[in-house]
């Protein structure tokens, strides 16, 4: 006798807009992995979901935000993380997180990476990396591996990529890391963390993109990527940032929690300013 | 303890002084910036004067990031200002756009000065008059102020806040170098003196009886971060839930909804100030620092005999047509003059039932009064 079993909501149901599902990204990408990674995250922190807001740039990963059942903010390109420390400012008590692709946050958007970096704002950034332009079709961006193929690099990349982790911890973040959406378990960690460091925090998640840039850099399967990642990564906690930079060459594909310290975050010091102004004369 | 809010009374104080004070009596309490001549003052000050009111004045990368912060400090319930001139207004325009389709309440202070590109940053220009309106890509709608003096400065740097959040959209102080630098009387009210609107917020509650984006009714409550509203707020053209739709019959919708909140307005939104017009037969149309040569010419005309008037546009977006189109009727020619060569005379000359004579003056300094003069009397003769 057929046993019909009804078919239960997901978990994670509340915290998605599943109303507005199937989403819109392509068979094999890696974004779908990463914002159930950040639904868990969001579950794990503890933190209610009215506390927590997603902010994203364009493209595909700048999707995220309007599928997230948080106050969201889908912005212009580049611009999440600027449109984030103005919020963020003026609702320090609120968890911001901004989910936007490479393109978005390093590419037209690296100014405002470095800067928010520097300034150590409060909030953080989950940077999806599948080395292209994937919304427009597969172009060649800031962190494109040398050679590689696409349609604005048809000869090969000649740009020489960022490296993002040693970047953002060179402008100063209070938390670095980088993971791929093989490591799942150690990428909702490294959320969940994230969310309760008092500082900029930044997390590099390494995803597939079969269509368009797997396509034409030996990728082209859904778990062709994934597998590289089985193959090639290496947990180093306490890697020389200097040397991770990624070719996609077979060499190691170095993940972990790369940076983790205090300084004061630039929300507590512009409160600071506050309360030295306050009482002053005025005109 | 000293409230930090400005001090009643008569001041001298220059024009972007006086934009603060009247941003801390409005209610601002977040500014970003990035330093710009000859704007620059009113960041400097904004970093002495908003701290002392609980207020937070911070410095982005560049005018791009100071905007977007804006819109966030908005939605995370603040009034939010910042200030620039023409080369930082152009990279404010894609995010101009994004606080239209966001319905983000912001006021935008443009100091303007002789352009175009980097062009001569110390002196005056009123080359931007077209950029206000236009500059953003799509269809939007601005509201756009332009004072004349610092009392004016001051009086609608508190009238772009309250318009911002009644019709929750972007609002220009359009000004330039002159009125911004100068230093004049002022008189400061006292703050219950003043006029302060505050936006409607939407709350949870109010959520789950209607949807966050009825384009058939006026205008929206805003839903503010961390209160429970959970409101999905797109640059992407959205649907009344606030998704992303590629919908032509929403995209008609919602841009009828958007532009409507402006345009339906626009009567409410017209200030402008009338000098001898009555009887004129030749009527002067300036705003901004031009407007100060204009009213020295009509009345040196007058003094001659030449029956001649000043309309003075203080709204120069949405365009006051009706206006334009009262004034012409009975008049023999109106004399547009600006510092620049020919932007706002284009909406006047669409409008206007009489000749137009046209004044331009190069960026770089003030017009003249005698060369409005020599205009008025080609156009009285």
């Amino acid at each position: 006798m057929t046993q019909v079993v009804k078919a239960r909501r997901h978990p994670r149901d509340s915290l998605l807009r599943s109303e507005r599902l199937p989403h819109i990204w392509c068979p094999g990408c890696g974004i779908g992995i990463i914002m159930a990674a950040y639904a868990d995250a969001i579950e794990a922190s503890g933190i209610p979901p009215e506390k927590h807001v997603c902010i994203s740039g364009i493209g595909c990963t700048g999707r995220v935000s309007g599928y997230m059942h948080l106050d969201s903010f889908h912005t212009t390109h580049g611009r999440a993380i600027a449109f984030a420390t103005g919020l963020s400012l003026v609702r320090p008590d609120l968890e911001v997180t901004v989910i936007s692709g490479d393109g978005d946050i390093c590419t037209i958007g690296g100014n405002h990476l470095i800067h928010a970096a520097r300034r150590n704002v409060d909030i953080n950034v989950i940077m999806v990396n599948n080395f292209n332009y994937g919304m427009t079709g597969g172009q060649h961006g800031g962190t494109t591996p040398l050679g590689a193929k696409t349609y604005t690099s048809p000869y090969g990349n000649f740009e020489a990529p960022f490296n993002i982790p040693y970047l953002v911890a060179a402008a100063g973040a209070s938390f670095v890391a980088r993971w791929t959406t093989l490591h799942v378990r150690q990428l909702i960690n490294a959320m969940k963390r994230m969310m309760s460091v008092e500082g900029f925090s930044f997390i590099e998640v390494i995803s597939p993109c079969p269509p368009t840039f797997g396509e034409f850099n030996n990728f082209p399967e859904a778990l062709d990527m994934m597998e590289y990642f089985r193959k090639y990564s290496v947990i180093d906690h306490n890697a020389d940032l200097s040397k991770i930079g990624i070719r996609l060459q077979g060499e190691p594909l170095v993940v972990g929690n790369f940076v983790d310290k205090r300084r004061p975050s630039y929300q507590e010091l512009v409160q600071e300013t506050i309360r030295k102004a306050a009482g002053r004369e005025s005109v | 303890m000293s409230s930090g809010l400005p001090r009643p009374g008569v001041h001298f104080m220059m024009g972007n002084f006086a934009c603060v004070e009247a941003a801390i009596l409005a209610g601002c309490r977040f500014f970003a910036g990035y330093p710009i001549t000859p704007s620059s003052e009113i960041f400097e000050r904004a970093c002495v004067r908003f701290p002392q009111v609980g207020g937070i004045a911070v410095e982005m990368e560049d005018e791009m990031a100071s905007v977007a912060a804006l819109i966030g400090a908005s939605y995370a319930g603040a009034k939010a200002m910042t200030a620039t001139s023409g080369p930082g207004f152009s990279l404010m325009m894609e995010n101009i756009g994004l606080a239209f389709i966001m319905e983000a309440p912001i006021v935008i202070v443009n100091v303007q000065r002789a352009g175009p590109s980097t062009g001569i940053p110390t002196l005056i220009g009123q080359g931007d008059v077209m950029q206000a309106r236009w500059g953003s890509h799509g269809d939007i709608e601005t509201v756009v102020y332009s004072p004349s003096s610092v009392q004016e400065f001051f009086d609608l740097t508190i009238q772009a806040f309250n318009t911002a959040e009644r019709l929750r959209t972007p609002v220009i102080v359009l000004t330039d170098q002159l009125v911004g630098l100068m230093w004049e009387k002022v008189v400061i009210p006292s703050p219950e003196e003043v006029k302060v609107v505050e936006r409607k917020i939407m709350d949870a509650r109010l959520l789950s009886t209607r949807l966050p984006f009825d384009y058939t009714v006026d205008v929206n409550p805003m839903p503010i971060v961390g209160t429970g509203c959970r409101v999905n707020i797109d640059s992407l053209t959205h649907d009344e839930r606030g998704y992303p739709t590629t919908s032509q019959e929403i995209s008609e919708k919602m841009l009828r909804y958007l532009l409507g909140k402006i345009r339906n307005h626009a009567r409410e939104l017209w200030l402008y100030k009338e000098f001898m017009i009555d009887d004129a037969e030749v009527v002067v149309v300036a705003y901004g620092s031009t407007a100060r040569s204009a009213l020295n010419a009509v009345k040196q005309a007058r003094s001659r005999g030449i029956k001649a008037g000043l309309l003075q546009l203080i709204t120069l977006w949405p365009f006051p047509s009706d206006v334009i189109e009262k004034v012409s009727q009975h008049v023999n020619a109106l004399v547009v003059p600006e510092i620049n060569f020919g932007q706002l005379v284009h909406p006047i000359r669409e409008y206007a039932k009489c000749p137009i004579l046209e004044v331009n003056w190069a960026p770089g300094s003030l017009i003249e009064p005698n060369v409005i003069l020599d205009a008025v009397g080609v156009a009285a003769a």
